[in-house]
């Protein structure tokens, strides 16, 4: 039931917001900080959200398999490799490295 | 395919798909509630993902010029890409032919695509042996790697680093992704600091190119 809640609280709340640019009338978000905060924003979700799953388990920290197939990753995108490929990269070493340590 | 792994159901999956329809959103929903977030912090944290639509959205009402009733259906697909795309064109018509068949297309192959991971994950059983839960960050870290332009971008990344995981063993589970997410304003607010009274200086680039969003 929970999860349905959470999918429902952010289908509505994603919607809204998509409607909400569409519907307002420019000028009212123009102002230089809040597209500056708004181009952040994700900035910081992000590094946050990548750094959490991968270096933690639950709530506590953990250093495993992952860490490897997110430094794949990493490589991958320093050498300009296509999207796929970079998911896929870190899919691959994590899974390696997982079954080289039994 | 994430999502299956960490506990939703099939109907679940697609569902998100479906109704969420903006990548970063639904991998960080997936990933707090595997996390063991409740519904509400997890729903949050997707939902500040899912903020910048709303300026995507403001660009192109006033590129596409869209009656008012079509808008309501046309919100559902304002993401990353179809903003891109529509801003990436010469004239109105081919921003608004631009934007619907990118919309679409995006829309029906991003749900096959989940319901098609979600069966496969299903098949695979043990989705963590498959180095599948490293997928979730990849994701991430791919979305961000081209948001990083500038020392300031850098900077609200490090700082969130450190909230997310320094504060995870003591907060809620959830709720350290959005304390991280201070870090925007913080650095913001630090910078404008620095360069005196002065408003801050660097407006936003206009659609930021290298948010695109994969899927």
């Amino acid at each position: 039931m929970n999860v349905w809640i959470a999918i429902g609280v952010t289908a509505v709340g994603c919607y809204v917001v998509k409607l909400t640019g569409l519907l307002v009338p420019a000028g009212f978000l123009e102002k230089p900080l809040v597209r500056r905060l708004a181009a952040l924003l994700p900035v910081a979700l992000l590094a946050a959200l990548t750094a959490q799953q991968t270096f933690a388990d639950g709530r506590s920290p953990v250093l495993d398999a992952r860490a490897a197939g997110l430094a794949a990753a990493a490589v991958a995108l320093l050498l300009r490799a296509p999207f796929l490929l970079v998911v896929a990269a870190a899919v691959v070493v994590t899974a390696g490295v997982r079954a080289m340590a039994g | 395919m994430t999502s299956a792994g960490s506990g939703l159901s099939l109907l679940q999956t697609c569902a998100l798909s479906l109704l969420v329809f903006t990548g970063a959103s639904q991998f960080a929903l997936v990933g707090a509630l595997a996390a063991g977030g409740s519904p509400f912090t997890a729903a949050a944290g997707a939902f500040f993902l899912g903020v910048r639509n709303a300026f995507y959205g403001l660009r192109l009402s006033q590129l596409l010029a869209l009656p008012r009733a079509v808008r309501p259906l046309a919100a559902q697909g304002v993401i990353d890409e179809t903003t891109a795309v529509a801003l990436a064109q010469p004239t109105r018509r081919s921003a608004r032919i631009g934007f619907t068949v990118t919309g679409l297309t995006l829309y029906v192959l991003w749900n096959l695509t989940t319901l098609l991971g979600a069966v496969g994950a299903r098949a695979i059983g043990d989705t963590d042996a498959w180095g599948l839960d490293a997928a979730g960050p990849a994701v991430f870290l791919a979305l961000l790697a081209p948001m990083l332009k500038t020392t300031t971008e850098r900077a609200v990344a490090g700082a969130a680093v450190v909230l997310g995981l320094g504060l995870l063993p003591v907060l809620p589970a959830g709720v350290p992704v959005l304390v991280a997410a201070l870090a925007a304003p913080a650095v913001l607010w630090a910078e404008g600091r620095r360069r005196g009274a002065g408003p801050v200086a660097r407006a936003a680039d206009d659609v930021p190119h290298g948010q695109g969003e994969d899927r």
